[in-house]
């Protein structure tokens, strides 16, 4: 909200306050300074003065010679202006003025003719294009009344200024407001505030006479409707005064009458719009929803198309306005204008926004509706108005009024316990001085008891109940004056969650072990799920799907992080990044039911993925360290040939106790030329909450061996295709306790290793807790292991 | 005798001094000491000597036996120290050769400050808990006394899954789930993703990160609000910070406030980065909590109060590594990533 301070000042006197005063105090009362824009268009020595007379120059026909009373003297100044005449009042610069364009003003002689100045035009004083009515856009800027000879034309014309911009949240519409704002200044200097006295001089005819009634057809939209006529109208330019106000509020001087609903809007917050009354068909006036087929041009020459849930000001043929949204061009105010009428009305927040937005149209009056404004305010607004009309002489108005309004707006009235408010904010202020504070808010307050009674007007409809006046309390007397006080009460520990816990180990786990942590999107497009050829009835095609979203790539949660870590590394690969080793932990959703009716199941996964100087057994020696480290140890690992999103003879899935941790593999060739990737990537997808059960991280002491630990090797050969997890399994099962430890040493296929067969070995550690072990002590254990070996696997052992 | 043992002596003192290693060395000792070596077999004819002859002798072999092994043990040590030197200098080697480097990951700026600030609290007393990024209207928006007019409510606003579920638009749900299942007193606070209806640019993404902190229980304060709040920045930035709460407005608290702390670039001096004003705007939203929250869960206000805030998580990670673009934290260029 742009608030000029001069046009501030009108309603507040801030004297002895400046501008940099004046915004911080009001920033630190909860109304934030955006920026503060001091206009000064660098005019000096620029003064009022009197065009005495004129004569021709005698020696050239374009010139003329002046004489201009400037007060203390007059000057002789030779021009060529062709539109001045003796009498006029203009802006004169004197010997030594400067101006905005960087001209300076000395003393100098025009073919032989001294001139001691200059008489100036808009342009040369800096004037912005927009501001200057068309007649005074060429030539010496003619001053509209007689001003004190001499004085400075800063004052006169206005030129210097200073406009601060204020951030106004959305539950203070008041605010949105020249008298809004003068309320909070007054509130926050504990200073008078003075309201524009709204008074009309003269009132001809009644309404009747031109208006055949107003009908609102929808009273939840429109829950007041007041409107007045306006005859005998002058549609001119406005005056410079109020285009210059307009114009440092940021809005567009159009002519006398918009300017003035404009004025007024800016003024009191309450939106008008002026129709000319004789394109009004029928002179009725209906308030009502548009139908489906409808369109309306709007003043801004563009045709719109309505529907059924937009509410619209209509005549007795078609709509004549999009309700508080803007006009139509088909009742527009225009030179021809004679007759107005005037609406001031309040129509339903909610119904405005729709409307705005559903027509990407947002005005000055839509953004004010559309955070409710008091339905009280209307007529004081529209009689403000009039009473601008009448005081510019614009027209005449006609006595009496329409006013549809049938649910009025009232007070509220709220009881304040003083002790309350010293509690919240622990502060010690008397009740008195919270009245004082309510009353300059506007918030009247008289003692009723132990208590306060506050009467909310209805321009304070975010006022509610006690806690919303303890805020005014506070943020009049100041947060920045309540010292800081420690919590005190039971001393508590802060605490994380175990699964909590557990992903931060696996992160500190993870990055040991050299990988990245990434963090992606939760929602991803469903061809992700093509990308990774996941089957039609694959059970993580069911995903949740967002209503609105911001684009197919963003439109289903995922159900899956793989996808992601594709789109990363790959991603990275076409970075020409030589290798990418990464992990995310996140969430995945699951619907909980098809349509999604509750929330669904959202379970925390963990995604490895990596490319460069890796293979299989790199990913799986990371995973099982991790596991390691969160004591979980012995998990199977079972060949899963059927994930299509992997290859088929490099992927596991990962068992415990009856539990799927997860799945480990490379991905498929055909995967990776969906993503245009030409290394081979090895992912890992494990689920945490499963890990959160399996895992421990409590650890007890276990005593340190006393006896040595013997190892003995053995070379096996046997079919290729015997997993050695099968191998390792005879061992352990015939190690009679006294196996320590096994460590697959060496495999070999080729040379004096026949054809389908391979050969592995091993090194088997073996140690009893009770005594070192004798050679013969260990053949107990060894040859049996050995016999085992060779006939449940037909393994030769090699020399 | 004596001038066998003389010469033994004398040959062997002469054969050690010749000696130019440890071998020849043992040679030496095998040959003159060793079982059949020459001062043995000496020895061994002792028996021949008279009564009065024995001691002598008996003492001279002591005597040149001490002077052999003497001799044998200082030139051993020798050898030994001159082989470990020789060991040395060739083993020196080019230090300034780059060292066998091992691979250690990076964490995330974004979740490695995010953890952070969680510490920060976590010391402070609150508890860190999460809630689920699919919320409820209720929980998102109702119990959280938002007008039911809000624009934020609007499809262009918020991702909607259905007319009641919805992604949650901050973290602030979780006080409500909180406040629901414990009995107060406590603190907690949660952090984690959140959503809006943002186009991606420089400084937007629809998807972003939130952390929120709620304290509950009697006789809680704005006072107690702005000390912790005071703490909990001058951990994160240093104790030269300086905090400003200027009055706002949010649904869910009040009164409300939004702070502003010391310019994070010029730490208050006033640069161009703060418009000369010495602040960083609104790093963080707060105030009491909504009389009408605490009803909505079940909390009497007459009996309770608290306070919550809530910041966002990017937008501290960005100014603190002096990150420009927000694209970069969901990009995972390792590039990128490899830096922090």
């Amino acid at each position: 909200m742009l608030i000029p301070v001069k046009w501030l000042k009108e309603y507040v006197n801030i004297d002895g306050i400046d501008t940099k005063e004046l915004a911080d105090r009001l920033t630190m009362s909860g109304s934030h300074v955006d920026s503060i824009e001091e206009i000064d268009k660098g005019v000096n020595n620029v003064v009022v003065g009197k065009i005495e007379k004129i004569v021709s120059h005698p020696n050239a026909d374009k010139l003329v010679i002046t004489t201009i009373d400037v007060g203390e003297e007059k000057l002789q100044i030779v021009t060529g202006a062709t539109n001045i005449n003796e009498g006029d009042y203009v802006p004169v610069a004197l010997v030594g003025a400067k101006l905005p364009n960087g001209m300076k003003i000395k003393k100098s002689k025009l073919r032989g003719e001294p001139s001691f100045g200059m008489l100036c035009s808009a342009e040369e004083l800096g004037i912005d294009e927009g501001l200057i009515i068309k007649e005074l856009k060429n030539g010496i800027y003619i001053l509209d009344k007689e001003y004190p000879l001499g004085q400075d034309i800063k004052e006169v014309m206005g030129l210097n200024s200073v406009v601060i911009d204020f951030e106004i949240t959305p539950n203070r519409p008041d605010c949105l407001s020249i008298v809004g704002m003068a309320r909070e200044t007054a509130a926050t200097l504990n200073r008078d505030l003075e309201c524009p006295q709204i008074k009309i001089e003269n009132e001809v005819d009644q309404i009747d006479q031109y208006v055949n009634g107003i009908e609102v057809k929808d009273e939840e939209l429109c829950p007041r409707y007041y409107a007045r006529v306006v005859k005998d109208i002058d549609v001119k330019p406005s005056p410079l005064w109020l285009r210059r106000k307009l114009a440092e509020a940021g809005v567009r001087p159009i002519n006398n009458i918009v300017d003035i609903t404009n004025y007024v809007m800016i003024e009191l917050g309450q939106p008008l719009h002026a129709f000319d009354l004789e394109n009004i068909k029928g002179k009725k006036v209906t308030v009502r929803r548009a139908t489906g087929s409808e369109k309306i041009e709007t003043l801004d020459d563009v045709e719109r198309e309505l529907n059924d849930s937009m509410l619209v000001i209509a005549d007795n043929e078609k709509p004549i306005a999009v309700a508080g949204v803007m006009g139509g061009a088909n009742s527009e105010v225009s030179e021809e204008t004679k007759t107005i009428l005037i609406e001031s009305a309040n129509f339903n927040g909610r119904s405005v926004r729709l409307t705005s937005r559903a027509l990407g149209l947002r005005t000055d009056a839509s953004s004010r509706y559309e955070k409710g404004l008091d339905s009280n305010l209307a007529n004081e607004a529209c009689n403000r108005v009039c009473q601008l009309i009448e005081e510019i002489g614009a027209g005449t108005v006609v006595a009496g009024n329409i006013d549809i309004y049938k649910s009025v707006a009232k007070e509220k009235v709220i009881d304040l316990r003083p002790f309350r408010v010293n509690n919240m904010l622990d502060i010690d202020l008397a009740a008195d001085q919270m009245m004082e504070t309510l009353n300059r808010l506007g918030l009247e307050s008289k003692v009723n008891g132990e208590n306060i009674e506050v009467t909310v007007p209805t321009f304070r409809q975010d006022v509610e109940q006690e806690a919303d006046l303890i805020e005014e309390i506070g943020r009049i007397y100041g947060f920045d004056k309540i010292p800081p006080v420690p919590l005190v009460g039971t001393l508590t520990k802060g605490e994380k969650s175990t699964a909590r816990r557990i992903e931060d180990n696996i992160t500190d786990i993870l990055v040991g072990l050299g990988l990245n942590e990434i963090t992606t999107y939760s929602f991803v497009s469903p061809k992700v799920y093509d990308k990774v050829n996941l089957p039609k009835g694959s059970l993580k095609r069911q995903y949740v799907e967002i209503m609105n979203p911001l684009g197919e790539d963003f439109s289903v949660m995922r159900t899956t992080l793989v996808p992601n870590m594709l789109e990363v590394l790959t991603r990275n690969y076409k970075y020409d990044v030589d290798r990418a080793w990464a992990f995310e932990i996140g969430n995945i959703f699951r619907p909980t039911s098809v349509p999604v009716k509750s929330l669904p199941y959202e379970n925390k996964t963990l995604c490895i993925g990596m490319y460069g100087k890796v293979d299989y057994f790199d990913i799986k020696g990371i995973v099982d360290s991790m596991l390691k480290r969160l004591g979980i140890t012995n998990q199977e690992y079972l060949r899963e040939e059927n994930y299509v999103t992997f290859h088929p003879g490099r992927t596991a899935n990962i068992t415990k106790n009856n539990h799927v941790l997860g799945t480990i593999g490379e991905v498929h060739p055909d995967v990776l030329e969906n993503y245009g990737m030409k290394e081979r990537i090895y992912i890992a997808e494990l689920d945490l909450e499963i890990i959160g059960i399996l895992s421990n991280l409590e650890r007890k002491y276990k005593e340190l061996p006393k006896y040595p630990a013997i190892s003995r090797d053995i070379a096996l050969v046997l079919d290729k295709d015997i997993l050695v997890k099968d191998i390792e399994k005879i061992i352990w099962d015939n190690g009679n306790k006294l196996v320590e430890g096994i460590e697959l040493f060496d495999i070999y296929t080729g040379d004096q290793i026949p054809e389908g067969k391979k050969s592995v070995a091993y090194s088997i550690t073996y140690r009893s807790l009770d005594k070192t072990l004798t050679d013969e002590e260990i053949a107990k254990v060894h040859d049996p292991i050995v016999k085992a070996l060779k006939e449940n696997l037909n393994a030769e052992l090699r020399a | 005798m004596k001038e066998k043992l003389q010469n033994i002596m004398e040959n062997a003192l002469d054969a050690i001094k010749q000696s130019s290693n440890l071998e020849e060395l043992d040679n030496i000792r095998v040959k003159y000491l060793g079982k059949k070596g020459e001062l043995t077999q000496v020895l061994r004819g002792m028996g021949k000597l008279s009564k009065e002859e024995r001691p002598v002798i008996g003492q001279l072999a002591n005597e040149v036996r001490e002077a052999i092994e003497g001799q044998l043990n200082q030139v051993k040590s020798d050898f030994k120290e001159a082989k470990k030197k020789a060991r040395l200098k060739a083993e020196k080697i080019d230090i300034s050769m780059p060292g066998k480097t091992k691979v250690i990951g990076h964490r995330h700026p974004l979740l490695k400050v995010k953890e952070e600030l969680e510490n920060v609290f976590m010391n402070m007393g609150f508890d860190v808990v999460e809630g689920p990024e699919i919320e409820t209207v209720h929980n998102n928006f109702d119990a959280l006394n938002s007008p039911e007019n809000h624009p934020s409510r609007d499809l262009s606003d918020t991702f909607y899954i259905t007319d009641n579920i919805l992604l949650r638009t901050h973290t602030s749900p979780v006080q409500i789930r909180v406040m629901k299942q414990r009995k107060p007193p406590f603190k907690i606070v949660s952090a984690g993703r959140t959503f809006r209806f943002d186009d991606v640019d420089d400084t937007h993404s629809p998807m972003f990160h939130q952390l929120e902190g709620l304290v509950i229980d009697k006789n809680i304060t704005i006072a107690n609000l702005k000390h912790t709040i005071d703490m909990f920045i001058k951990e994160l930035f240093g104790e030269d910070m300086k905090t400003r709460f200027r009055p706002h407005h949010f649904p869910f608290t009040e009164p409300s406030a939004e702070v502003d702390v010391s310019c994070l670039k010029c730490r208050g001096e006033g640069c161009t980065s703060c418009h000369g004003t010495g602040w960083d705007m609104e790093l963080l939203g707060c105030g009491m909590v909504h009389p009408n929250v605490l009803r909505n869960c079940g909390i009497d206000p007459e009996e309770y109060s608290g306070f919550a805030f809530g910041l966002g998580v990017d937008r501290i990670a960005m100014v603190k590594y002096g990150i420009n673009n927000i694209r970069l934290l969901f990009e995972n260029d390792m590039r990128f990533l490899n830096q922090f």
